[in-house]
C-alpha cells in the first residue's frame, strides 16, 4: 500500500510528536504513534525502507 | 403452556457461537463498491473482510462490491461479489491474493490452541462462482507461523452451495492473549506457484509458502469471472450449526470496534462539540460508540474545506485537515479520540464551538479505524 506526504503531527500540551498525518492509497488519515495501531506499523515499515516523515510545523 | 427445552435442544446452539464478525455481510461502512484493487492493494472492504495482494500483480485489478445475490431461503439478504476487473494470465510466481478476515488472540482463547485441550473447528460458508475449479483457504496462526489448508469446489456454475470445512485441533502453539492479530482465514483466488507447488496442509504444520494454495483456480483469468460468498461462520467442533443471525445492531456494533464511520447526512452536519484554544485552533473530544480495539486511526476527506468550525453566530472554514489528538482514553480499548481544526483566523480563545461538514457539500465524514 502506496504511503504519501507523510508529516508529523505534534501534540500541543507536550510538544512532542504525537500522530502522522498522510495518505495510505486513497485514505487520507492522521494515524497515532500508537504500536498497536496498524496503520502505525505500516508506516514504520515504510520508513525501514528508507522513506522520511516530514517534521511537524 | 409452558415447556421444558431438552439439553440436547439446545446443544451446538450457543448464544456467540460464530467467531466470524459480519458474516452475513450486512455491514460495510466504507461504501459498496472497491473497484479495481491491484498491485499490493491491500484495503478493507466490507466490515471486517479485507482484500490482501502478496507480490506484484502486475495489471490484475479485482473489484469488490456488496451484493444482493444470496442463496435462497437462508435468510441473508447481502454477499460479497468479487470479480475480475482486469486479466492478467502472466502473474508473477511468489503471488498470492486472497478475501481474508483476521482475529484477536484474545478471542480465541477458548480453543486452547497449543494445549492437549485443543479444540476442533468448523467454518461453514454459502459460495457461487462461474468457476467450477478448485478454491482454496489458508488458515494462518500468525503467532506461531503455522498453517492449515484445504480446498473446495463448487459443483455447479452459478449455483449457490454451501461449504463446510473441518480445521483440525491444533496443539501446538498457544495464541498471545492480547488485541493484536493473532490468526486469519485466507479465502484465496489466485495463487502463483511459489504458493501452490507443494501440498494443502491437512494437518497444521509450521508454515509452507508452496503449501498454501495447491490446485488455486486463476481468478484472473477472464473479467467474466465472479465470486460470491455469505453465511460464513466459524465455530467450535466438527459440526456446522445454521448460521446464527445477530440483531443487525449488535452485528453493527462488532464491526465497530475496527471502523466506525460517520458520514455528512446533509449540509452542515454537526459533528463533534469542543472549545476554541486559540485565534486559529479548537479541538473537541468525540466519544467512540464501543470500545475500539487501539487507539485509531482518524479518515478524512484530505480536502480542509470540506470541515469548519461554527462559533458565535459565525461558520469558519478550514484550513488543514482534520488531526488527531493524542493521547486519548484507553490504549487496548479506546473509548474517545481528540480532535483538532484549524482556521487561519477569527477565532476567540474559550468559547465552546461545535465541528461541522460545510453547507456546499457532503463529502465530509469522520471514519475512525482500528483493524487488525
Amino acid at each position: 500500500m502506496e504511503i504519501k506526504n507523510a508529516k508529523y503531527v505534534k501534540d500541543p500540551l507536550t510538544n512532542k510528536n504525537s500522530a502522522v498525518n498522510c495518505q495510505i492509497g486513497n485514505r487520507h488519515c492522521c494515524v497515532p504513534m500508537n504500536p498497536v495501531n496498524t496503520d502505525y506499523q505500516d508506516i514504520l515499515k515504510w520508513v525501514e525502507k528508507g522513506n522520511t516523515i516530514e517534521e511537524a510545523d | 403452556m409452558v415447556q421444558k427445552v431438552p439439553q440436547s435442544g439446545i446443544s451446538g446452539n450457543s448464544s456467540f457461537r460464530n467467531m466470524i464478525t459480519n458474516g452475513d455481510m450486512q455491514i460495510s461502512q466504507r461504501g459498496t463498491s472497491f473497484a479495481s484493487m491491484g498491485n499490493g492493494d491491500t484495503q478493507f472492504t466490507l466490515d471486517r473482510f479485507g482484500w490482501y495482494e502478496e507480490g506484484d500483480h502486475g495489471a490484475a485489478e479485482i473489484t469488490i462490491t456488496q451484493d444482493t445475490d444470496v442463496p435462497t431461503g437462508q435468510g441473508f439478504t447481502k454477499s460479497l461479489k468479487a470479480v475480475c476487473a482486469t486479466v492478467d494470465t502472466s502473474i508473477d510466481a511468489g503471488t498470492i491474493a486472497y478475501v481474508s478476515q483476521k482475529f484477536e488472540g484474545q478471542f480465541l482463547q477458548h480453543l486452547a490452541k497449543g494445549t492437549s485441550s485443543a479444540k476442533s473447528t468448523t467454518l461453514s460458508f454459502w459460495c457461487k462462482s462461474n468457476l467450477t475449479g478448485t478454491f482454496t483457504i489458508s488458515v494462518i496462526d500468525q503467532d506461531n507461523t503455522r498453517m492449515f489448508s484445504t480446498s473446495y469446489s463448487p459443483a455447479s456454475a452459478n449455483t449457490w452451495e454451501k461449504f463446510i470445512i473441518n480445521i483440525p485441533a491444533d496443539t501446538t502453539g498457544a495464541l498471545d492473549n492480547d488485541n493484536a492479530s493473532s490468526y486469519r482465514i485466507n479465502w484465496n483466488l489466485q495463487a502463483g506457484t511459489n504458493k501452490s507447488n507443494g501440498a494443502l496442509a491437512s494437518a497444521w504444520e509450521a508454515q509452507a509458502e508452496g503449501d498454501r494454495a495447491v490446485g488455486q483456480t486463476n481468478f484472473y483469468s477472464s473479467t467474466s469471472n465472479n465470486w460470491y460468498i455469505t453465511g460464513v461462520q466459524w465455530e467450535i467442533g466438527d459440526a456446522a450449526t445454521d448460521f446464527e443471525h445477530l440483531p443487525h445492531d449488535v452485528n453493527l456494533q462488532r464491526c465497530m470496534r475496527y471502523y466506525t464511520r460517520y458520514d455528512a447526512s446533509e449540509g452542515y452536519t454537526r459533528y463533534a462539540s469542543g472549545f476554541i484554544n486559540s485565534s486559529t485552533a479548537a479541538v473537541a473530544i468525540m466519544q467512540l460508540p464501543v470500545p475500539m480495539r487501539a487507539v485509531p486511526t482518524i479518515d478524512h476527506s484530505g480536502t480542509a474545506g470540506d470541515y469548519s468550525i461554527y462559533h458565535g453566530t459565525t461558520t469558519t472554514p478550514c484550513n488543514s485537515t482534520p488531526q488527531l489528538q493524542v493521547p486519548s482514553t484507553g490504549n487496548d480499548n479506546a473509548t474517545s479520540v481528540g480532535l483538532q481544526l484549524d482556521v487561519s483566523s477569527g477565532l476567540t480563545a474559550g468559547q465552546g464551538c461545535i465541528f461541522l461538514g460545510t453547507n456546499a457539500n457532503t463529502n465530509n465524514f469522520f471514519a475512525f479505524a482500528s483493524e487488525l
